[in-house]
């Protein structure tokens, strides 16, 4: 028997220079971890300074930049490459009996650019500070602003290689290593998520690109692009803008859905409920995601006619996402459920996101866009689909595979407790903030009027609540590795293709070929095992 | 001030207010009631199909037509709900004619508003109630955006063009005007009110304060002292086009193009006059670019639209 990818070198350089996809997606783990903790401390300093209407604890432009650097690294550097590069890299070429990705030095390469780009972005974050917002908007970003908006550009632009890279990888991956016999159709469909996602990690992003080179132009040489003084124009930062970033959303939460779609069926004992129309709705989201960017601009001054034709896309797009709620509901019925802590931490994901899905229909009602954009409803509406919806999932899916990386159980208690408060904390900071927007309460507000402050309160309680739920699997996953139980191979009774090789798996993955099942989520409620995971000890 | 029946989006005070809340209401009861059921879906099936109950579990026969239903289903409410915001939206576009004009300036971190009439004000808007008001507003660094939860109303303020926003009050009463739209070190400080006031007391209102010349006159002087009337002139020397009734009116240009002079070209024809050169004319004007701020730019136009209609 082979050493486990774990043990197969055990220098620094053996894991600095590894070409090994779950050894990257350990590294990409670590770094991830990183980078979600300092963008939480932000998030804590500004859920403090927002518990009274006066700007008390830090000043104006302290706050700007606080809210910049938690949107910016949240967004660039802990949602996006979350679960498509650290469950997706450990993930996919075990999914489909591979022995790694299609170009394993590109993958560490990637790793190294998202590395550098991260740090060049926190150095501009935390050296000067940046007050733009994560969002950039021209020409406040390229005229009045006199932080440090180029350099944090720069790694932004940076990272934006290494999604390109990933994305590339997965896609040929995909389409190359798959096992003889795995054809599309008995993917599980966290593969289709992450090809989906791929594909728009790589047509996306380029624009991104651009964007941020025309900014620093424009700021660094006057080159009149979108600042009308020199003949430019404000709104087309905001196309190009959103031209990425709202199919960025879909690259936060379509890898959530694929998680989701592995946890709910294996803890029911159920095949996924209708999996072609779940995998046509992957693409079905994916595409016609990349048409509805104009309803983040409905009042900012673009024509009746646009806002109309991106209120309408919109509530197509929504039609898929509500098709994965209700089967994954479906999947339910007639299950043998089990609450393992990866089946709360899914289970949070779907009601969460119904939550932020729902809320979004709002949005995409002209009129109430008219009153509720630019207020806390929309803080709180994709705090429940990035935040409900992603880093649930991105647990669920933590939980799940941490048997098949490590070789060790979690701990259960300790993880179903932290799976509630996370549940309990979440809804308690953003639920509130449904409420402050619909009355009325902008976003990006360091000081507001003193009626809102009872929301804010609850809000900023609940975010001391959550604070704990993301701080306590640091500790259990750490006691895990040390005192975990031994894992198996197949803890869960799972029917993907991950679990027919050892936990933690050697190096290239399987010593043997693995069989490909004639068809996906093949699992039967009639004959389930045991009543709780909390049973199950070695 | 009144408010509504319920609070949840707060006091209620334009025309448009009462159509949003109304579709407002309309949603959170679909969706509470969608969200209600699922919940109650997921919850009784976790504990009627948890591991170890004694139910019956035999797979469930084919459900095509079950997903059919729920992907048409929401698709006819999604229309519909696209199709009741819409109306209301493409209804919203246009003001009244005879709305009263107010333009608004917004600079970092404060808010500057004339009435037609000369008034100024800063951070605060006297309204009448019951009487449209359009907005003429832009931006003299970054893009802002006027906001009135009360109007239940919002639009961004930009430079380089003018965006509108219009509105009917209904309650006589002072409601907040924020920023909406992130601006910079005291964006949170970019806040005002409105202060609705019934019509009679809205007239004296307007007339008291210090006497100044309306926002037309004012536009007169700037186009005798920038110049603009020695050459737009019936007497002048040189060739350029009149500009009495101008606003408005069809403009031939030099390129074959034919344009309405709305005010977007009006400026444009201020700071940017050799973008479109009216036909049988030399691009002879110098740009007023720098030279002219957007309060004055507005008491232009307003002076070429006293000039008479087309």
């Amino acid at each position: 028997m082979s050493a486990s990818y774990l043990t197969d070198g055990l220098t620094i350089r053996s894991w600095l220079a590894t070409t090994d996809h779950k050894r990257i997606a350990i590294l990409y783990a670590i770094a991830i971890t990183g980078f979600f903790f300092v963008g939480g401390a932000a998030a804590t300093i500004i859920r403090l300074e927002l518990a009274t209407p006066a700007g008390d604890l830090v000043g104006h432009d302290t706050y700007n930049k606080l809210f910049t650097a938690h949107g910016v690294i949240m967004v660039w550097l802990f949602l996006i490459p979350s679960i498509p590069s650290v469950l997706g890299n450990f993930l996919l070429p075990l999914m489909i009996g591979a022995s790694d990705l299609a170009f394993p030095r590109i993958n560490l390469l990637s790793w190294y650019l998202y590395v550098a780009g991260g740090l060049v972005t926190l150095a501009a974050l935390f050296l000067g500070g940046v007050d733009t917002g994560w969002t950039f908007y021209t020409p406040y970003s390229t005229m009045f602003s006199n932080t440090w908006v180029t350099l944090v550009l720069v790694g932004v632009f940076i990272t934006g290689f290494s999604s390109i890279a990933t994305g590339v990888n997965f896609i040929v991956t995909l389409h190359a290593l798959r096992a003889p016999g795995l054809t599309w159709f008995k993917l599980p469909l966290f593969a289709w998520a992450i090809y989906a996602t791929s594909l728009i990690l790589v047509l996306a992003t380029p624009v991104l690109a651009i964007t941020t080179l025309l900014v620093v132009a424009e700021r660094l040489f006057q080159v009149g692009i979108f600042d009308p003084a020199f003949g430019g124009d404000p709104l087309l930062f905001q196309h190009l803008f959103w031209f990425y970033s709202h199919p960025a959303v879909y690259v936060m939460v379509l890898p959530a859905m694929g998680v989701v779609s592995e946890v709910l069926p294996c803890f029911a004992r159920r095949p996924v409920f209708g999996y072609r129309a779940m995998a046509w709705a992957i693409l079905g989201i994916a595409s016609v995601g990349f048409l509805v960017w104009g309803h983040h601009m409905f009042v900012s001054g673009q024509s009746p006619a646009a806002s109309l034709a991106f209120s309408l896309l919109s509530f197509i797009v929504a039609i898929p996402s509500a098709i994965k709620v209700f089967n994954w509901t479906a999947t339910l019925y007639k299950g043998a459920i089990r609450f393992d802590a990866p089946m709360l931490y899914a289970l949070g994901f779907v009601g969460l996101f119904t939550i932020g899905g729902l809320t979004g229909l709002f949005l995409a009602s002209l009129t109430l866009d008219v009153h509720l954009t630019d207020t806390y409803f929309v803080v709180a509406h994709f705090h429940y689909i990035m935040v409900g919806g992603a880093v649930m999932a991105y647990f669920a899916g933590l939980h799940f595979w941490w048997p098949k990386a490590t070789g060790r159980m979690y701990h259960e208690l300790w993880s179903r407790i932290a799976a509630v408060l996370v549940f309990v904390g979440f809804n308690l900071t953003f639920f509130p903030q449904f409420l402050l927007g619909a009355q009325g309460m902008p976003r990006r507000y360091h000081t507001y009027p003193p009626e809102f402050q009872v929301l804010n309160l609850f809000s900023s309680a609940g975010a001391g609540v959550l604070a704990i739920g993301y701080l306590m699997p640091l500790a259990y996953f750490a006691w895990s590795l040390l005192r975990g139980a031994k894992a198996g191979d197949n803890p869960f009774a799972a029917t993907g293709i991950e679990w027919q090789t050892r936990s933690p798996p050697p190096t290239h993955n399987f010593e043997i070929p693995p069989f490909v099942p004639p068809r996906p989520y093949d699992y039967d409620a009639q004959e389930s095992g045991p009543a709780s995971g909390l049973e199950v000890k070695p | 001030m009144t408010t509504g029946a319920w609070h949840l989006l707060g006091p209620q005070a334009s025309t448009a207010a009462a159509r949003t809340d109304a579709l407002f209401l309309a949603m959170l009861l679909l969706c509470g009631a969608v969200a209600a059921g699922l919940c109650t879906l997921v919850v009784v099936f976790s504990i009627r199909y948890r591991r170890g109950a004694n139910v019956d579990r035999t797979p469930p026969r084919d459900a095509t037509r079950l997903e059919v239903a729920w992907t048409l289903t929401p698709l006819v409410i999604f229309f519909g709900i696209f199709a009741w915001s819409a109306h209301d939206y493409v209804g919203e576009q246009r003001p009244p004619p005879g709305a009263l004009p107010v333009t608004v300036v917004a600079k970092q971190w404060m808010w500057k508003l004339q009435h037609r009439e000369g008034r100024r004000e800063i951070n605060e808007l006297h309204v009448p109630r019951g009487e449209p008001v359009v907005l003429t507003m832009s931006s003299e660094d970054a893009i802002h955006s006027f906001f009135v939860p009360a109007f239940r109303l919002k639009q961004d303020v930009l430079p380089g063009r003018w965006t509108r926003l219009w509105f009917t009050a209904t309650e006589a009463g002072e409601f907040p005007l924020f920023c909406a739209e992130y601006c910079g070190t005291e964006h949170s400080r970019m806040i005002g009110r409105i202060v609705v006031m019934p019509p009679a007391d809205f007239g004296r209102w307007l007339r008291s304060g210090p006497a100044q010349p309306s926002r037309a006159q004012y536009g007169f002087a700037l186009f005798r002292q920038l110049g603009c009337s020695g050459c737009h002139d019936a007497r002048s020397t040189i060739h350029a086009p009149l500009l009495d009734g101008i606003a408005g009116r069809t403009v031939h240009l030099a390129d074959g193009r034919s344009v309405v002079a709305d005010d977007q070209y009006l400026r444009d024809s201020i700071l940017v006059p050799e973008k479109d050169i009216v036909a049988g004319f030399a691009p002879v004007m110098p740009s007023f670019a720098g030279q002219v701020g957007e309060e004055d730019l507005d008491a232009l136009v307003e002076y070429l639209h006293s000039t008479g209609s087309p």
